[in-house]
């Protein structure tokens, strides 16, 4: 069994928007195989593991932690929200800020963990799923690497139990040819597991979550015997709730979990930002020559896209309808990198209206009918008189027609 | 609690127990044995309102003095009324001019209310302290001279405002610079950085644990109001009176109403009054010195009620300064015996049952668990409101707003309305409403008569706009009729009839303001934000043009533009759309300023533009007809509205863009014959497609390829049907000859086809427009070789079935009449023979 499980997302980015970008694109291959051979390279890793990369940080927190720990915690749930929201011990000692969002978030998150409900984290693609529950996993259990990854592949064995088929044939059935998954491992040793992407795990896979999520146990019947949880297991869940093609949690398997939603970006500034960043990093790997600037267009993309998701323009003075994608952060990175392939290849190398409209357009219109009329009817009714926005408007009445 | 307060000011230590030891022990005797007792509390504090419950049975005093107007003193017995239910409040008004208004609002839950209330239960007397209103009115008066805050929650409502916190100020202001916020100071010492939730903790969840003796509690209760004295006294040492001038007169009022007070009942009196006031009403002072800050204040005659209140209106986000931001988790707090934590929990399921969504005992048990087990983590005695609601969404509403909204709007501010004996004085709406009755020489009476105002006469204007406001507050005095005469846009019908009912509305309407124009300016912005339909807010918008509500319209317009912005029938709006438009030029007549509800009605334009086309398909011949209405009735708007002289509207740009919308209609493939048909000759009378155009367009739609229904519902939209269309094909010699010229272009063996689609539409035509129109095809005006279709006839010849050339000297006569009917920019003979 792996012990290292390399996720294949690149989380690596604070507030972790649009991390998931790549990782949704791997998620279907991402088999067992795959990652024995990730582990056998004994080099240093690509993206070290949240409780290696910040083991200073937790190992400073837990020395000066005197607050009540719940059993086989590393740190008391008040260091857990300081190690996720960032502060300054009284040594001098500073944590950064791993979650930028709401205190309340991290504070409910880390709560759920502390009694016996599960967590569940919905949100869009890009806000920081994934980022959060590895952190989370780090601060409470130093061990993130608890994770079972849900596609619509991932078999029951991934959340109960495999078996050592040449054991099982040579020794017959016993505890040694039983290959214990994350989540087993996690209630023997109390520990906390993760799930990704828990909506793309076919339903009758979900429903074994049941019964370890309210009766903490684990029964294998082949053997006669169970797996009891002790305290201090505690499972993470992430999912997206938005996308097509997803499979609903049945209402036994919610009321099991305690759901925190995770927002987008509150401000326009802090949305920039992670789309500048993140369109410079992919730039880089896709081998994009460098734009001069593109931050006008980067900046009409995010309003664009607050706009319609939020259904109101920033002013907040006229509503608009909001049309049936989900117009995520990941998504306006899409775009401006589009944009700027457009705009190196073809264009004069500065991102202009023209390299975004036709992006901005299919990322917006997933609906022919009714999404086509809410386009329009936002390009008419807010682009049109806006100020200095005529070539946008242009552009997009453009490969509208 | 006491250390954090004197840990906080820089006061000495040393100075700072003096202080409150000469405060508890205003005559130097031996605090909590004998009065008098200064209770400092939280307005609408529910914490508050327990603890001088208990401090009150305990100490029993002889009289109790609330802060509040002494007019009210003989007003004080309704409060002990079986059909008096708090929320309510104390309204003082200028009797000459009820516009002037403040309000003392009472929950179940203030302090002031429970004191009342245990006074009048046990006979003791209770009497209101505060600076008289005939002063606060008169002096409010001059602030708003001076530009000052004109909210009509001021009074003890202003002193209320600074007391309940706000957390935008700063919490350690220059003294004497900015107006103190004492709770933010003693808040920010102990180290908390939202005042409101140091007081919960400090003092709101504190009473309620309720098992012990009830002396233990009283004792407590008097503890912490010893305490919290002290504070406040640490804090008037550092700032003095931050700030609040007028502060220093109402206190010595104060003092003087309770030297009175104990000269007439010994020290055994309790006084009830903000915290804040706590160190003043201690300090002695002599009484010619308040007295001579008391004189020469402005006087005004006032007269004070009881009217009803709601907590909406208790809330803070209605506006009033002291407003709390959860009434409804107040009064859950203080009428709970125990655990409201759970209480409440399994009141949100309940709700959230009703509502339909499925919530288990299972969830409250865990809501309760993660409430608790957060409010540990954040450090917080007991789980308060903020952590109740994390925990609701987290576990109840799996992490969505929406259901929480619905508990924000249902429970934590909640709906709970208050009533007032029918034995209160009268409302000033009511004076208001007498008052305006005879200025305008208009009495109710209760027999049925209709009444016709010429809208050009003042006075008739005047009345016009009462009732409208009244229909408004749903005091139906009248009700429009049809017009009995004349169709004129400056006359008005109205059936009057005065039911005694109505008193009992306007009573009830006094909730909404204190006269009949900001009463109904007041029910105008509610009823926008509640309003569901866009045509419902049209109506209202229409309404308060009428109403000459202008104050209200802003609000109006904005809920109009959102509900069309997230309207996703184009039906609704091109309904909308006429009556907006009409609203326009209806403000133009009466010069109000309409620069917002012609930006409205632009912006709604462009939504329809949008709509339109794709509306336009899957129709069956009801909805082809309907949406045919539609976009003639738009048609006309639109036209209206780029004739409007507003800036807001770019005329010529918005002609255009419909035409566009016409012409994508007119050739859209999937849109019904009848509504192509009228798109079409639409855009023939605009002129935008000429003969040619529409000729290929007619060959298309009544081609062999077309089928039959389709291709007459083409010629009836064309033609107009039935009513009128005939007549015009009479008089419209171009059209006629359009028609003329496809039909005689039918090749002869398609002939037998096309025949039965022209008779359905021509046969629906009046038998005398059948028979002239027979006759002017007999005559055949054009003879062979005469000017192809798309040729103008020139003037000169003769159209047919009429005489050759004009005869100059008719005409002249014609066109001076003409001139006098049309006026002098109408250029005669301009008429484009067209409806719109």
């Amino acid at each position: 069994m792996s012990v290292s499980v390399e996720s294949g997302k690149d989380v690596g980015d604070v507030a972790g928007a649009a991390a998931e970008q790549d990782g949704q694109r791997g998620t279907g291959e991402m088999g067992n195989s795959n990652k024995q051979q990730a582990e056998s390279a004994p080099q240093e890793a690509l993206r070290p593991h949240a409780e290696t990369a910040f083991a200073g940080e937790l190992a400073a927190l837990a020395a000066q932690d005197d607050r009540p720990r719940p059993a086989r915690w590393n740190l008391s749930p008040w260091a857990v929200a300081t190690y996720l929201l960032g502060g300054t011990l009284p040594d001098g000692t500073v944590i950064t800020p791993k979650y930028v969002g709401p205190r309340r978030i991290v504070e409910v998150a880390v709560t759920t963990l502390a009694t016996d409900r599960a967590l569940l984290l919905l949100g869009v693609p890009g806000t920081a799923k994934t980022w959060v529950s590895e952190h989370l996993a780090a601060a409470v259990s130093g061990d993130s690497t608890l994770l079972v990854q849900g596609t619509a592949g991932t078999p029951e064995e991934a959340i109960r139990y495999g078996w050592n088929y040449a054991q099982l044939l040579a020794h017959g059935p016993s505890r040694d040819a039983l290959v214990p998954s994350p989540v087993m491992r996690a209630m023997a040793d109390g520990m906390t597991a993760r799930v990704e992407e828990l909506t793309r795990i076919p339903a009758d896979v979900q429903d074994t979550l049941i019964t370890i999520l309210s009766e903490k146990t684990l029964p294998i019947p082949e053997l006669g015997a169970e797996v009891q949880a002790v305290p201090g297991f505690n499972l993470i869940a992430t999912a997206n709730d938005r996308d097509r093609g997803v499979n609903e949690l049945s209402s036994a398997l919610r009321r099991r979990f305690n759901t925190v939603v995770l927002p987008l970006p509150e401000s326009v500034q802090a949305e920039v930002d992670i789309v500048s960043r993140r369109v410079e990093q992919l730039g880089r790997s896709l081998d994009l020559p460098r734009l001069p600037d593109g931050t006008e267009e980067i900046l009409r993309v995010v309003t664009v896209f607050r706009e319609l998701r939020g259904g109101v323009t920033d002013d907040g003075r006229t509503k608009v309808k909001s049309p049936s994608g989900t117009l995520s952060t990941a998504e306006a990175i899409s775009v401006v990198t589009n944009g700027l392939a457009l705009a190196a290849h073809f264009g004069d190398g500065v991102l202009r209206p023209t390299d975004v409209a036709a992006g901005i357009l299919g990322a917006v219109v997933r609906d022919p009918a009714a999404d086509r009329v809410v386009w329009q009817e936002y390009l008419e009714t807010v682009v049109r008189e806006r100020d200095g926005w005529k070539d946008f408007y242009r552009a997009c009445r453009e490969v509208s027609a | 609690m006491t250390g954090d307060g004197t840990n906080g000011g820089s006061v000495s230590e040393e100075k700072e127990k003096e202080r409150g030891r000469a405060m508890r022990q205003p005559e130097g005797r031996q605090a909590g044995a004998q009065g008098p007792w200064l209770f400092g509390v939280r307005h609408h504090g529910p914490g508050s309102a327990r603890s001088v419950r208990a401090a009150l049975d305990a100490v029993q005093p002889g009289a109790v003095l609330i802060e509040g107007p002494p007019e009210a003193d003989e007003l004080a017995h309704l409060a002990a009324d079986m059909d008096m239910r708090p929320p309510v409040a104390l309204l003082a008004h200028a009797t000459d001019d009820p516009g002037r208004s403040a309000f003392w609002p009472f929950a179940e839950f203030s302090p002031e209310w429970v004191a009342l209330r245990w006074a009048l239960d046990r006979g003791v007397p209770v009497h209101f302290i505060d600076l008289p209103a005939t002063h606060t009115l008169a002096l409010r008066a001059g602030d708003e001279a001076e530009g000052d805050d004109t909210d009509g929650t001021d009074g003890t409502g202003g002193d209320k405002a600074e007391e309940a916190g706000n957390e935008e100020q700063p919490p350690r202001p220059h003294p004497g610079a900015l107006r103190v916020d004492p709770l933010a100071v003693l808040a920010d010492a102990a180290g908390y950085d939202d005042p409101e939730r140091w007081w919960e903790d400090v003092v709101e969840h504190r009473g309620g644990t309720g098992a012990g003796a009830e002396d233990d509690a009283g004792e407590a209760a008097l503890a912490s109001f010893r305490a919290l004295g002290e504070a406040m006294g640490a804090l008037r040492e550092e700032f003095g009176d931050g700030g609040h001038t007028r502060d220093l007169v109402r206190e010595a009022h104060m003092r003087v109403r309770l030297k009175a007070a104990r000269k007439e009942h010994g020290d055994s009196v309790a006084v009830i009054c903000g915290a804040w006031h706590v160190p003043a009403l201690a300090l002695r002072t002599t009484l010619t010195a308040d007295r001579a800050l008391l004189k020469g204040l402005p006087k005004v005659k006032t007269g004070l009620t009881w009217v009803p209140w709601t907590h909406r209106r208790l809330a803070r986000a209605g506006g009033y300064g002291a407003g709390i931001a959860s009434p409804g988790w107040y009064g859950h707090l203080f009428s709970a015996p125990d655990r409201p934590v759970e209480r409440w929990l399994t009141k949100v399921a309940g709700l959230l049952r009703e509502e339909g969504r499925q919530v288990s005992s299972a969830h409250v048990i865990e809501a309760v668990r993660l409430a608790g087990a957060l409010a540990t983590l954040r450090g917080r005695p007991l789980a308060g409101l903020t952590e109740t609601t994390d925990a609701i969404r987290s576990v109840l509403c799996e992490g969505s707003d929406v259901p929480l909204a619905l508990i924000e709007d249902r429970l934590t501010v909640g709906d709970v309305l208050g009533e007032v004996p029918a034995a209160a004085p009268a409302v000033p709406l009511q004076r208001d409403l007498e008052r305006l009755q005879r200025s305008l020489r208009f009495k109710p009476e209760a027999a049925d008569r209709e009444i016709d105002l010429d809208l050009r006469k003042e006075n008739d204007a005047a009345r016009s706009r009462l009732l409208h406001r009244l229909s408004l507050l749903r005091v139906d005095w009248g009700t429009p009729a049809a017009a009995r005469s004349g169709t004129g846009t400056f006359r008005e019908s109205w059936r009057l009839s005065w039911q005694p009912e109505l008193a009992v509305r306007v009573a009830e309407a006094g909730v909404w303001g204190t006269t009949v124009a900001s009463a109904a300016t007041a029910k105008a912005r509610s009823d926008a934000t509640s309003a569901t339909h866009l045509a419902d807010i049209t109506a209202l918008a229409e309404l308060c043009l009428r109403a000459e509500l202008s104050e209200a319209l802003p609000d109006v317009m904005r809920a109009l533009a959102d509900r069309a912005a997230l309207d996703t029938d184009v039906g609704h709006l091109a309904q909308a759309l006429p009556a907006l438009v009409r609203s326009v030029r209806y403000g133009d007549v009466r010069g109000t300023d309409t620069a917002a509800l012609a930006e409205v009605a632009a912006g709604l334009a462009e939504r329809v533009f949008v709509g339109l086309p794709p509306a336009c398909t899957g129709l069956d011949a009801d909805g082809a007809r309907e949406l045919r209405r539609q976009i003639e009735a738009v048609h006309t708007a639109v036209g209206l509205l780029a004739d409007t002289a507003a800036a807001q509207v770019d005329g010529a740009g918005l002609r255009q863009r419909w035409r566009a919308v016409l012409r994508n209609i007119a050739d859209r493939e999937s849109a019904p014959g009848l509504v192509r048909g009228r798109a079409v000759r639409l855009l023939l009378d605009e002129g935008t497609l000429d003969e040619d155009a529409v000729a290929r367009r007619m060959g298309l739609a009544l081609s062999p390829g077309t089928p039959p229904p389709d291709a007459a519902a083409w010629i009836e939209g064309f033609l107009g049907g039935a009513a009128g269309g005939g007549m015009l094909l009479v008089h419209d010699e171009r059209l006629r000859q359009l028609l003329d010229t496809w039909l005689a272009s039918v090749p002869a063996t398609a002939f037998t086809d096309v025949l039965p689609l022209l008779r359905r539409t021509f046969s629906a035509y009046e038998s005398g427009v059948r028979r002239t129109l027979g006759e002017l095809v007999r005559r055949g005006g054009r003879a062979a070789g005469s000017p192809a279709p798309g040729t103008e006839a020139l003037p000169g010849t003769p159209a047919d079935g009429f005489g050759p050339g004009l005869d100059p000297e008719r005409a002249d006569a014609v066109t001076e009449v003409l001139r006098h009917l049309l006026g002098d920019l109408v250029a005669v003979g301009a008429g484009d023979g067209g409806p719109g």
